[in-house]
Order: C-alpha cells, then structure tokens, then sequence
C-alpha cells in the first residue's frame, strides 16, 4: 500500500533516469541516511561504534571497491586485502613523512597509490581470463603481504614490524590515532563512504559503467561493438583499487589503530569477497546488505549463549562462529545466488502489486 | 649486483653438487604433495567446473580424523579404512547439501560455496580435534624412518625414507588414477560428464553418482597427501595453506591436465626451493616461498593463457 508507483509519471528521459525514479526509494533512503547521520551517533555505545558502525561502513566500502572489479566489469579478483594494505601503508608513509598533511586528504590520496599497483597487477587480465585471472590475483596478495614484511622503508623500520597509527589533528580534533574518539572517526568515515558510494552509484550508471558491464557480459562482443577493452578493464582496476585502497586506509587508520603485514593476509580477502557475493554482485546496495551480515552476525553469536545462559568457552563459540558463518554463506548461496540487493528487488516488485499476486 | 644474481648463484651450485642435489630432492618431494593436491583439483573441475577450494581443508581433516581415530586405541590400518568411510560420508553429504541445490549456477557462485565448506569443516575440525600440532602415525602405518645416505662426488646426500614412500605412493596413485580415467566405465563417465554436462546426463550418466565418485576419489587423495604431508610436518590446521601452492600449479599446468598438474607440482617444487636457497636468502630477506610460485605461474600464463597442459581456449561470439 506505501510502496506505490502508480501515479509517479516521468515526461522526461532524464526524469526517467533520475538517480531516484520512485519517491518512495527517495524517502527510504534519506531515513536511513539520517538514522545514520543522526540517531544512530546519538545513540551509539564505544562498543556499538568499534564492533558494529565503523566496521560495517569500512567493509562495506572494500566491498564496494571489488565489486566494481568482480560485479560490474567481471573480473574476479582475489587479491583485495593486500590493495588494502596498500592503501594502509601509503597512508602510513605520508602522515609520517608529513606531518602537516591533512589526515582526511592523506587517505584519500592514498588510493592513488594502490590503484597504481592495482593496474600493474591488473594488466595480466588482458590475456588471463576467469579463475586463471583470479589464481594471478593471488600473486599480488601473497607478493603484496610479503613486501610489507620485508621493506622496512615502509613501517620506518621500527623494531615490531608493524605500523602505529600516530596522533593525527584536524581542525583542532584529533580523527585518528590513540587520542581520537570514536564518535568523530565515525563521521569522517561515514563522510568519506558517502562520498565514494555516491561516486560509484554514478561511475557505474554511467559511460564507464555501461563499457564495463558490457565486458563482464561478453568480452569479445564488447570488443567487436567498439569497446577498448585494454581501457575498459584497466579503469575497471584501477577505481577498483582506489576504492579498495582508501578502504584499506580507514580500515588501519579509523578503526584498528595499528596494522602488522598478515592482517592484510588471504582471510581478509575472503571475506570481503564473501560479502560482495552474499550482498550480490553487480550491486551498490549489497554491499552494505552484506556488511551488515557479515560483520553483525559474528558479534550476534558471541553475544548469544550469554544472553541465554549457555555455559560455553570462548573457544568453542569461535570455532562455532567459523562453522555457522560457513554454513551460513552457503545458505544465502543457496536460497539467493544473486545475494541479498536481488532479494530485496523481489521484495520491492511484491509491495509494488501488493495485495494482489500479479 | 648483478653478480649476485647471475653469476655466483650458479658457482654456488656446481661448488657443491651434492647440496645442490639434495635442495632438489626437498624441492621434489614437495612438489609431489603439490602436485597430489591440485590432482585433486584438477579431477574435481574436469568433472563438474567447480573449482574446489576446500581440497585443502579436506587434506587436514582426512589427516586429523586418522589421527584422532587412532588415538581412541583404534588399530592403524581399521583407522585408514574407517577415515575412508568418514570421507565417502562427507562426498555424499557435500554432493547432496551444497552442490545438488546449486547445479547450473555460475562458477564464481560454485567457487563460493566451496569456500564456505572450508569454513565450516575448519570450524568442525577444531570442534572435533582441537588446534593443536599432532604427530602423524607413521610407524604404526608401516612407513619406514630411517634415512638413505648417499656420498656423491664426496659429498652428503640425505634422503628419507618417508619421502621416498611419499614418492613412489603418489607415483602409483597417478597410474592408478589415470588407468582409472582412461580405462574404466567409469572413468569414461567422468571425462564425458567434464565435456558436456547435458549430453552425457541424455546418454544415462547419473550427475550426482558421479559428483559422489568425484568428491571421494579426492577424498582419498586427500588421505594420501594428509598422510604424507603429516609424516614430515605433524598435522595441524597449518596443513591447510598448502592448498594455496596448489593453485599456481594449476595455473602453470591447466586447471583441465592431469599431467600438467603433476609437472606444474614437480617444477614448481624444485624452483621455489632452487629460487628460495640460491637468490631469496642472499639477496631478498627470504620466505620467497610464498609468492615465487604465483609469480612464476603469472609470467608462464603471460605467454600461454591456458596453462602448459590446459585445453585450448577457442573463443566465439
């Protein structure tokens, strides 16, 4: 009944291409923006903010970053935690080598630099295709994460190996390092996502957008209608790596505080792929359906046999969390291969009918 | 500089021929267990496109549910039959929970699954096992200890016993496998399930019996290399990254030969270790060995897309 097209008329193409076409889409959203913008920092615990608001955000940006590679330009990709941990260090190495930069630009900047490695490791894709390409990505996380351990130009070759995020000022405020608090890194990640998922909602409506998807279609087709591939995968790897990148900066920069080489490891990929492929691949909005999933869903369940009084270890619930994750993902797989954006898309036809089947 | 790199790494090797040799020999004993586990993959993905990532977690479970068993007081080879058992047992399930509902569904989505099995049975394994380092039952299996000392050119050359059963085992289960493929019913069925999944299910070829079959075979592949990779390094959930070596061989080999995967396995065995012992200590800090493998298969697929040994890609619109 609230979820009605009827009536909505459009007179124009370009009303017809809107970024919003149904007003109700529109008004979701802006509740949900100030839920985030507002209620939910008002609200928030420390706890809330660290294990649940600023995780999910983060996430759900590298997730974006590699669906922009693996969802709309086909081209699976493995490698994400160590174009991350690019981003990371670039970000490390900056504020370090000055200090006057602004944070904020600092880890935006830092995406430059992972995408730079991105095309790099991006140019085999020209001649290696599907799970081939995806075992070449690899190269890149394993060699990736290896540098990060042995060039110690890039931790300022301090005695642990790892990199401290120092106290970082902005405006008077600290955003980052020990000092910062919780509340104000939520806002410049909650800013910097918004930023970048507007940019991308526009990326991938658009020409680039089109030449990608046309790629992740049919490759060969694409080429014969007059697509470059070359630059067509090749930008596809490099706002990928960017997104992923910048990602990656927050990750070490806004939420863990410090980074050693095997945090960006082959699990982190994992699971970012996890949650690109459950939120739905070739989608904005999956992303954070998935985040959401992926990164709650562990906090749900260490919380649990406490809430109902189940006396069980630590341990045990961690390996039980593994398995439950594990089946879980391939619940999703099963019920919705298209993931949880294409879930809500069937929901969204149902109320549009709504009361009647058809 | 370019010294170190081109000239004195070979002085080095011909110097001294027997170390050279036995760098060899680590080098291709590691490259069979390589090899054995992207067998595994290469079987599962000629017969039904799955990429199977979780032959590697299948390899520390079949390892730790032999050991497990045996620690209940259960005889050495009662346990490699009742581990046999467990690993049919987890065939039929995967076949009939995971990949029956997801049959025609894209490879990525496949591929996924797979992954979430390997969580899942590494969460079961911890459960089960625990996550401690466990000795491996190689007496009570009959694998012999001792080691085999040659003296080439005056110099010292060890070879284990084990590896050389390790060895010669994985030789006879490549023959056996592959007599199996080319020689049986059976083994028909599954090349012809790999070629076209609608004509061989038209001619009476039963999808899910073989997807059974498939899964169990790698089970027991799993088995061996559990077996042997145990003897050398304990079982622990550390077995598992050995599944990531097995991908660059499948790169290197083609994700569709059964004889790439073997030379892939053995080349790239020999040359990380030659690579690690004679440029990644002197020259990079060492650990090579993580990404030399992945490197060395990148550039190979540079020049050939399909691998050294994989089907030839013919591209239509």
């Amino acid at each position: 009944m609230l979820y009605r097209t009827a009536g909505q008329f459009k007179t124009s193409y370009k009303a017809d291409q809107a970024l919003f076409p149904v007003r109700q889409d529109a008004f979701l959203l802006a509740v949900i923006l100030a839920f985030a913008w507002v209620i939910f920092p008002l609200m928030a615990s420390e706890f809330a903010f660290q294990t649940l608001l600023i995780p999910i955000l983060i996430y759900a940006l590298a997730a974006l970053g590699l669906n922009i590679l693996t969802g709309y330009a086909g081209q699976l990709s493995l490698g994400t935690a160590a174009f991350m941990g690019v981003g990371a260090y670039a970000c490390y190495k900056m504020v370090t080598l000055m200090p006057w930069l602004n944070p904020v630009v600092a880890i935006l900047f830092s995406g430059v630099f992972s995408a730079g490695v991105g095309v790099a490791f991006g140019i085999p894709s020209l001649r290696i295709k599907g799970f081939y390409l995806a075992i070449a990505t690899l190269a890149a996380q394993f060699f990736l994460v290896w540098l990060f351990e042995k060039w110690g130009w890039l931790y300022n070759y301090n005695a642990s190996g790892a990199i401290q995020v120092p106290n970082l000022e902005m405006f008077g405020v600290y955003v980052a390092g020990p000092q910062a608090s919780s509340t104000v890194q939520y806002y410049v990640v909650l800013v910097i996502v918004t930023l970048l998922t507007l940019l991308c909602i526009n990326l991938t409506r658009g020409n680039l957008g089109r030449t990608w998807k046309a790629t992740r279609d049919m490759d060969i087709a694409a080429e014969l209608i007059g697509i470059n591939l070359m630059r067509s995968k090749l930008t596809a790897f490099a706002v990928s790596s960017y997104v992923v990148g910048v990602a990656g900066a927050l990750f070490v920069f806004m939420w863990r505080g410090a980074a050693e080489p095997n945090l960006f490891d082959i699990p982190l990929s994992f699971r970012i792929l996890f949650i690109a492929i459950i939120g739905g691949l070739g989608s904005i909005l999956g992303n954070y359906l998935g985040a959401i999933l992926i990164v709650g869903l562990p906090v749900v369940l260490n919380t649990l046999p406490e809430a109902l009084g189940i006396p069980i270890s630590s341990a045990t619930v961690e390996h039980l969390n593994i398995m439950i994750v594990g089946s879980l993902i391939i619940f999703f797989l099963i019920i919705e291969p298209h993931g949880l954006a294409r879930l809500w898309a069937l929901i969204r036809e149902k109320l549009i009918i709504w009361p009647f089947p058809h | 500089m370019l010294n170190d790199i081109f000239i004195k790494p070979f002085v080095d090797m011909f110097s001294a021929p027997d170390f050279l040799l036995q760098v060899l020999w680590e080098g291709l004993v590691s490259g069979i267990l390589y090899a054995l586990i992207a067998l595994g993959f290469v079987l599962i993905f000629r017969s039904s496109r799955i990429f199977n990532f979780a032959q590697g977690i299948m390899v520390v479970f079949a390892a730790l549910t032999l050991v497990g068993l045996h620690a209940m007081g259960v005889p050495a080879w009662i346990c490699v039959l009742l581990t046999l058992a467990v690993m049919f047992g987890l065939a039929v399930t995967i076949e009939r929970v995971v990949l029956r509902p997801l049959v025609g569904q894209p490879d990525i989505i496949l591929f996924m699954a797979t992954i979430g099995i390997t969580l899942f049975l590494i969460g079961l394994g911890e459960i089960i096992f625990g996550g401690e380092n466990k000795v491996m039952i190689t007496e009570e299996l009959g694998i012999p200890t001792d080691s085999v000392v040659f003296e080439p050119w005056g110099g010292l050359l060890i070879l284990e016993q084990k590896d050389i059963t390790a060895v010669v085992v994985a030789a006879l289960l490549v023959v056996a496998l592959l007599a199996f493929l080319n020689k049986t019913r059976m083994g028909r069925a599954i090349r012809a399930l790999g070629d076209d999944h609608q004509a061989a299910l038209s001619v009476g070829i039963s999808l899910q019996q073989i997807w059974v079959l498939v899964w169990f075979i790698a089970g027991i592949i799993a088995l061996v290399t559990g077996i042997a990779w145990g003897a050398r390094a304990g079982v622990s959930f550390a077995l598992e990254v050995i599944a990531y070596k097995a991908l660059p061989v499948l790169m290197l080999g083609g994700l569709e030969s059964i004889t790439g995967a073997i030379v892939g396995g053995l080349m790239i065995g020999m040359l990380e270790k030659l690579f690690e012992i004679y440029w990644g200590q002197p020259l990079l800090g060492g650990n090579t060995e993580t990404w030399f493998a992945f490197v060395l298969a990148l550039i190979v697929l540079l020049f050939r897309p399909q691998g050294l040994f994989g089907e030839r890609i013919i591209e239509r619109v």
